[in-house]
């Protein structure tokens, strides 16, 4: 079958979805995805981040479809044609998206451990705006203690579902789930510290916001401060292959590997996640790729450092050299003490 | 007096009853379905009726009916959509308690159309004493052999259910209905694929409204033909109106669709007028999620000619001089109702009541009634009108389910007809302190304060 999104073609089996197929074309015209998964059965579909407007059906049914499709729960027909970054109508769709993610969202990225590796930082930086329109008092919920490794942060959950899926297709009973409804569903636990299955801490890396994260590596660092090598040891409950976050000689964190879309590519233990962060436990590969615009590669030495130069007056940065060395008691010089003795 | 097919019987002393629906007639369309017709011939007949989906999208039923899917093997379904909860829409309710077996042959005339021998009514929470009023109305039709197995010794087994909802409005879309049936949380599905194909437990399913299944029987008793000379152009047959608001006599109706909204409005047959000398300000045709309409354009359309109840002449106009049919929630309002007050009020309930499964109406809704909310406590800035608009426009289309939509389209319709009363809500915050500010001073004495100065 061959589609056609933003005049680029591909040739895909059928069952693709759109933004599967836009995923293999690559680039720009991938839309964003909030809460579609590849490797969770059921996912996407939610947060409408991944709108596209669907010009030509298909071959066989050319009329274009009236409203904007979902593209990651939207199949690929023989000879569709699909706009994705270049239709005015999905750019204002996926701004509009991006403001409504935000108007509850707490502006904490200061003191959140996701900031630097979070989805919706890298939704708002593309289609969000600086300004906000919402003066009203954001929904909060009060906090809840759901287990020992994972910490929830409830005000900063964006409702995508995943770790709800993860529970379901991971784990063997799913002891949490969205409660309540409207801006007030959350993810919770009907009995509080209760998560504790073997393979939860997958929840984090699917969270594609600082919603849940990690409690052992809970304000130890910024990501964009350790230095991230993939490294794999024997485990017998799961792959073994995991991202170890280092600063210095430390392993501070330890996480399955992402791809570009940030999606792991095995899921990984917790025995693998939480205990293990002795470098002896681990064989280290080799430094992680990077994405080339994400925080973390920023001043990595395979960029060209530029001096930074500011455009201003002589001086007015370094201070005079009498005031470097002394600003306080102007009218006592600073030698003063030796000119008495 | 016009024809009444849905509500004929119902002065009936005791039709609530087996033998006293029997004894008038009940249970011929299924006696004369099992016996003398083919499956598809029921469903040619509801084809050529015409009869439209009542519960608000007037999707023709019968086509509804001829898209399931029959090949795949698999048992098919049929339920019965009566988790009503629309504000200002009271029919289904009516009907089930006041003539239960009506709905009940409808369900069995139905289902044995579309090969279902497993149906259920899907029934709100809330409507709990009505709900025991059908379980005993199924009982009583089973000891009488229309239910169970071998109805009639027609070979045709059906079962039927009735299962209570817990309480969400959500639950009345289809996919979300199906949803709660199977024992999960409400969330409405993401189409395609359509219940048609997949729906209940991922069988071939149809879900109807309470209305339309009732309407049935009547049509194969009759004929698609005699229903289809019922009513004007493309809405055939009676239609249940829920009246309420400032009206004289509020209630349930039956009318033929085609029947103007001035006669509906004013004859002592219906509503015999509004409730006391107040005017007329605005009038919502059906039920909440239809946009709202201001009063020169109740009874003329904006091509001046006159309105009628039917599913064409009330969207006349598009959105822009119309409105929709929808479920039949027709609720009036004299001039010391504050539309802006009305508004927010909606809006309250479609934040109240949003799955929060998909991100334009989890977080629009309540955007939408915050800043509604303060706009009638008189916190309101010049610009929230135009934020209103603007937020309304990016929850309308990009949402999983019409939720989003219903909650966005009376809000766009009030600031479209109504909106200097927005704007005095936000200039004179003093005046509309009151809660009742328009009671003793209608908008019609204090609009020169905000209307536009030429020099």
């Amino acid at each position: 079958m061959k589609v056609t999104i933003d005049g680029q073609s591909i040739e895909v089996a059928p069952g693709t979805t759109i933004l599967q197929a836009a995923r293999m074309i690559g680039g720009d015209v991938v839309p964003p995805a909030m809460c579609y998964y590849s490797k969770l059965k059921g996912s996407g579909g939610k947060c409408r981040c991944c709108l596209v407007e669907v010009a030509k059906g298909s071959d066989a049914d050319p009329r274009p479809m009236p409203k904007l499709m979902a593209s990651c729960v939207t199949g690929c027909m023989d000879g569709m044609e699909v706009n994705s970054k270049s239709s005015e109508r999905v750019t204002e769709a996926r701004k509009s998206v991006t403001e409504f993610l935000l108007i509850n969202h707490p502006l904490d990225c200061p003191v959140c451990d996701q900031a630097g590796e979070c989805d919706l930082q890298n939704l708002s930086f593309e289609h969000g705006k600086s300004q906000t329109r919402f003066i009203e008092e954001k929904r909060t919920f009060e906090p809840e203690n759901i287990g020992p490794n994972i910490q929830l942060h409830m005000n900063r959950c964006i409702l995508c579902q995943r770790c709800v899926q993860v529970a379901d297709q991971l784990t063997d009973n799913r002891v949490h789930g969205v409660m309540d409804r409207g801006d007030h569903a959350n993810i919770s636990t009907c009995i509080s510290k209760a998560i504790d299955n073997e393979f939860s801490g997958n929840m984090i890396d699917v969270c594609p916001v600082g919603a849940l994260t990690d409690k052992t590596f809970r304000f130890k660092s910024r990501v964009w401060f350790n230095k991230p090598y993939n490294a794999h040891r024997d485990c017998d409950k799961c792959c073994g292959k995991t991202t170890v976050w280092m600063f210095g000689g430390e392993i501070q964190r330890v996480t399955g590997r992402k791809d570009e879309y940030h999606e792991v590519e095995e899921f990984i233990c917790n025995g693998c996640r939480f205990d293990h962060k002795n470098v002896e436990d681990w064989t280290i590969e080799s430094p992680r790729e990077f994405e080339k615009d994400s925080v973390i590669n920023q001043n990595n030495y395979t960029q060209k450092l530029e001096k930074v130069e500011i455009a201003t007056e002589k001086n007015i940065l370094l201070g005079r050299d009498e005031d470097r060395k002394k600003i306080s008691m102007a009218e006592i010089p600073l030698n003063a003490n030796n000119t008495n003795s | 007096m016009s024809q009444k097919i849905l509500l004929d019987k119902i002065n009936i002393p005791g039709i609530k009853t087996y033998e006293v629906y029997r004894a008038n007639g009940g249970y011929a369309s299924v006696e004369k379905a099992l016996k003398t017709l083919t499956p598809d011939e029921v469903v040619e007949e509801v084809k050529t009726s015409g009869l439209r989906g009542r519960g608000g999208a007037g999707f023709p039923a019968g086509m509804k009916w001829s898209f399931i899917d029959k090949k795949s093997g698999k048992p098919r379904h049929l339920v019965c959509n009566a988790d009503e909860s629309e504000p200002g829409t009271f029919k289904d309710r009516y009907l089930m308690e006041y003539i239960p077996h009506l709905l009940i042959e409808g369900m069995i005339t139905s289902s044995y159309a579309l090969g279902a021998n497993r149906s259920y009514i899907y029934i709100r929470g809330e409507y709990m004493w009505v709900y025991k009023i059908l379980e005993r109305a199924i009982n009583e039709a089973k000891a009488a052999g229309f239910l169970g197995k071998n109805i009639l010794g027609s070979g045709f087994d059906l079962e039927l259910y009735v299962q209570i909802g817990g309480g969400a409005y959500i639950c009345g879309e289809e996919t979300a209905l199906i949803e709660s049936l199977e024992g999960k949380r409400g969330n409405p599905r993401i189409k395609p694929p359509f219940p048609a194909v997949s729906g209940l437990w991922a069988n071939p399913t149809v879900v109807n409204n309470v209305e339309t299944i009732a309407a049935v029987p009547w049509i194969v008793n009759n004929s698609g033909a005699d229903y289809a000379k019922i009513g004007i152009g493309r809405s055939t047959g009676t239609k249940l109106i829920s009246a309420s608001g400032h009206i004289k006599n509020p209630g349930v109706y039956e009318i033929e669709l085609g029947l103007s909204v001035y006669e509906f409005m004013n004859s002592d047959e219906y509503l015999g007028g509004m409730s006391s000398d107040r005017p007329l300000k605005a009038f919502v045709p059906g039920g909440s999620s239809v946009p709202v309409l201001p009063a020169h354009l109740i009874y003329k359309t904006a091509a001046g000619e006159d309105r009628l109840m039917s599913y064409e002449s009330l969207s006349d106009g598009g959105f822009a001089t119309g409105s929709m049919l929808g479920s039949g929630g027709f609720i009036v309002y004299n001039d010391t109702s504050c539309i802006v007050r009305n508004t927010w009020n909606f809006s309250r309930f479609y934040h109240h009541e949003s799955c929060g499964q998909c991100t334009p109406c989890r977080e629009g809704t309540g955007w939408l009634e915050k800043v509604l909310h303060r706009i009638e406590n008189g916190h309101g800035r010049e610009e929230d009108i135009d934020l209103l608009l603007s937020i309304q426009s990016k929850i309308e289309g990009n949402t999983i389910c019409p939720l989003g939509d219903a909650a966005s389209w009376p809000v766009a319709a009030a600031i479209r007809h109504f909106r200097e009363e927005f704007e005095y809500h936000i200039r004179f915050p003093e005046k509309i302190k009151n809660r009742d500010h328009f009671v003793n001073e209608p908008f019609e004495k204090v609009k020169h304060l905000v209307a536009k100065q030429y020099i």
